[in-house]
C-alpha cells in the first residue's frame, strides 16, 4: 500500500465496485496458501507430503483467529512510537460499522481487514518450507501463532500502517515484498539454524515426489498471486492495480524463462522444478516493485530475479544450512532483489512520484528500500532465531531421529499420503478386529458409532 | 526342462512376445523389475542438486522350456530385446527340476 495516497479530493463515498473487486482479491489471496501447501508438498518425499501440506493449511485456522483477536489492531489501529499499533474498536473487530470505510478508500474496514488477513495467513505458511519433514507439529503451531504475534503484525505496521516508521520514510512495498517474502524468508534462515539439518542431508536423495503437484501449487499461486498483487491498491479508480496487475504477469513470464535459460546452460536440462521455482521468483521480486515499474522494467525485475534465485538456491548447499525447499533462496533474495531494484527502476508514474536511479531519481529511493530491508531481514531473523530457540527449550522443536527417517506423516497426523500397499497389504479398519461388545466399555462405544 | 530368464528394456516386451509366439511358447511371465549393468543409471537435477538414479526400469521376463529349445530361445529372444544400446540387459536359463500344471497335475514336459 503507498503513502499517503487518497482516491478523491472529497470525503471517498463506499464504491461497491472497489468492494466486490476486493472481496474478490481477497478471495484470490486466500487460495495462495493451499496452492502453497501444494507447491510445498510435492517438493517432499512420499513419506512427509500431509505434514507440509498441514503446515502450511493450519495457518488458516491459528492466523485468522489471531488477526480477529488483536492481529488488526496491532497491524492497522492508531500508531504507538512508529513501531506498533492498537486500537479498543478492532480488537475483536467488534467495533467496527458495515460502511465504515478504511481511511482514504472506497472500500470498508472490513474489507480491507479480510484481505490483509489473507496476507498474515500466507505469510507464516511460507516460512514452513524451510522445515521440511523435521518439525513437531504443535511446535510448529505455536511458532505460528507467537511467529504472527511478535514478527507479522508490528512488521505490516512498520511498512503499511499509518505512522509505522517505513510507511512515513517513504520505503515502497506495494504488496509485501518486504512485509511478506524478505519477512518469510529471513524467519526460515533463522529457525532453521536453530533446529538444523535434516537426517541424511547432503547425503540421502530428497528428490521432490510429486512435480505434478509443485506445478499445480506453482500455477494457483500465480493465479491467486493477482489478488495478492491489483488487489493492493485497494481500489481501481486509477489504473495502477491494473499496471500491477499487468505487470505481475510479465515479470513472472521474464523471471520463469531466465531460471530455465540459467539451468539449461548450468546444467543441461529446462527443468519443471526450475520453470516453477523461476516463476515464483518472478512473482516475488515484482510484488514490492509492480506498481512503480514500467512494464519493461518488470520484465527486467523478473529476469534479474530469476537468474539471482537460481544461483541462490544452491548456497545452502555450499553453506550447509539446510532450507529444505529454498524458502531463503526463492522468497528472502526474490524479496530483496525486488525490493532493492524499486531505487533502479521506480518510473515515478505510478504509486507514488519517487524516481529511481534509472529515471533520474538519485539514490535516494535506494536508500529508503535498503533501510526498509535491512530492518525487516534483521529483526525477523533474529526474533525468529529466538522463538524457536525458546521453543526448543520448552516443548522441543524437532521429532526424534528414528521418527523423522520413518516418515513425520505417520508420527505427527497419523496417516500418510498414499496408499501404495500391493497385494495382502493395505490396512482394516482398527473396529473390525477389536472385540464383540461387552469385551471393553469404551471399545464397544466405538464399535456401536462406527456400525451404525 | 529349462527356465529362461530375461531383464530387458521394458519398450521391448511386445517384440520379444510376439517372438516367442513365433517360437512357439505357450506360456511366459512377466514381472516389472529395476536394476543396473556396468552402465549405471542416469542423472536427474533438482534446482540444481544433481541426483544419480541407479536403479532403472527393467522388465523380467520368465519361461519354462524343454531343454532342446533352450539354447535357441535364448538366442530368440536375445534378438528380440536387442537395440544396440547400453542397457539393453541380459538372458540366461538355468535348470529346472520339476514343474507341475497346477489344474491337472501334469508333472515334467506334459506341464509346459
Amino acid at each position: 500500500m503507498p503513502p499517503g495516497i487518497t482516491i478523491a479530493a472529497d470525503a471517498p463515498a463506499l464504491s461497491a465496485a472497489n468492494t466486490g473487486f476486493m472481496l474478490i482479491c481477497s478471495a484470490l489471496v486466500m487460495l495462495m496458501t493451499p496452492a502453497l501447501a501444494f507447491f510445498y508438498g510435492g517438493m517432499v518425499r512420499v513419506k512427509s507430503t500431509l505434514n507440509m501440506l498441514m503446515m502450511s493449511f493450519i495457518s488458516l485456522g491459528i492466523v485468522t483467529i489471531l488477526w480477529v483477536l488483536y492481529g488488526f489492531s496491532i497491524a492497522f489501529g492508531t500508531d504507538h512510537g512508529s513501531l506498533l499499533g492498537w486500537q479498543g474498536d478492532y480488537v475483536g473487530l467488534s467495533g467496527i460499522g458495515l460502511t465504515e470505510l478504511w481511511d482514504g478508500y472506497t472500500i470498508p474496514v472490513y474489507v480491507f481487514a479480510v484481505f490483509q488477513l489473507m496476507f498474515a495467513v500466507l505469510t507464516p505458511a511460507l516460512i514452513s518450507g524451510a522445515l521440511a519433514d523435521r518439525v513437531k507439529f504443535t511446535a510448529w503451531a505455536l511458532f505460528v501463532a507467537l511467529w504472527a504475534t511478535i514478527v507479522y503484525f508490528p512488521v505490516a505496521h512498520w511498512v503499511w500502517g499509518t505512522g509505522g516508521w517505513a510507511f512515513e520514510l517513504g520505503v515502497i512495498d506495494f504488496a509485501g515484498g518486504t512485509a511478506v517474502h524478505i519477512n518469510a524468508g529471513a524467519a526460515a534462515l533463522g529457525v532453521i539454524l536453530v533446529i538444523g539439518k535434516r537426517v541424511g542431508f547432503k547425503k540421502d536423495p530428497m528428490r521432490p515426489h510429486s512435480l505434478p503437484l509443485v506445478m499445480l501449487g506453482a500455477g494457483l499461486l500465480w493465479f491467486g498471486w493477482f489478488g495478492f498483487n491489483a488487489g493492493s491498491w485497494l481500489g481501481n479508480d486509477d489504473g495502477v492495480g491494473a499496471l500491477m496487475f499487468l505487470n505481475t504477469q510479465v515479470a513472472t513470464a521474464g523471471a520463469m524463462l531466465a531460471w530455465l535459460a540459467y539451468e539449461k546452460i548450468r546444467h543441461g536440462a529446462f527443468t519443471t522444478l526450475g520453470a516453477a521455482s523461476g516463476a515464483v521468483a518472478g512473482l516475488v521480486a515484482i510484488t514490492p516493485s509492480g506498481g512503480s515499474c514500467s512494464p519493461l522494467g518488470a520484465i527486467a525485475i523478473g529476469a534479474i530475479a530469476g537468474l539471482l534465485c537460481a544461483m541462490a538456491v544452491g548456497l545452502k548447499f555450499r553453506f550447509g544450512y539446510d532450507d529444505s525447499l529454498d524458502v531463503v533462496g526463492v522468497h528472502m533474495v526474490g524479496g530483496v532483489v525486488g525490493s532493492i531494484l524499486v531505487g533502479f527502476f521506480a518510473t515515478g508514474g505510478g504509486q507514488s512520484e519517487a524516481q529511481g536511479l534509472f529515471y533520474g531519481g538519485g539514490l535516494g529511493q535506494l536508500g529508503k528500500q535498503l533501510a526498509g530491508v535491512g530492518a525487516v531481514l534483521a529483526y525477523s531473523l533474529i526474533a525468529s532465531a529466538v522463538l524457536a530457540l525458546l521453543i526448543d527449550k520448552t516443548i522441543g522443536m524437532r521429532v526424534g531421529e528414528d521418527e523423522e527417517v520413518a516418515g513425520i506423516d505417520q508420527v505427527q497426523h497419523a496417516e500418510t499420503a498414499y496408499d501404495f500397499s500391493g497385494a495382502g497389504g493395505g490396512t482394516a479398519p482398527r473396529t473390525a478386529t477389536l472385540p464383540g461388545p461387552g469385551a471393553d466399555g469404551a471399545q464397544t462405544k466405538k464399535n456401536k458409532k462406527v456400525d451404525a | 526342462m529349462k527356465l529362461i530368464t530375461a531383464v530387458v528394456k521394458p519398450h521391448r516386451l511386445d517384440e520379444i512376445k510376439e517372438a516367442l509366439q513365433a517360437f512357439g511358447v505357450q506360456g511366459l511371465t512377466v514381472t516389472e523389475a529395476s536394476g543396473y549393468g556396468r552402465q549405471r543409471g542416469h542423472t536427474e537435477v533438482y534446482r540444481g542438486a544433481e541426483y544419480t538414479v541407479d536403479l532403472v526400469p527393467k522388465i523380467r521376463i520368465e519361461v519354462l522350456v524343454e531343454d532342446d529349445d533352450a539354447e535357441q530361445l535364448v538366442d530368440v529372444v536375445v534378438k528380440a530385446a536387442r537395440t544396440g544400446k547400453i542397457g539393453d540387459g541380459k538372458v540366461w536359463s538355468v535348470p529346472v527340476d520339476t514343474a507341475v500344471r497346477v489344474r491337472t497335475g501334469e508333472r515334467g514336459p506334459d506341464a509346459l
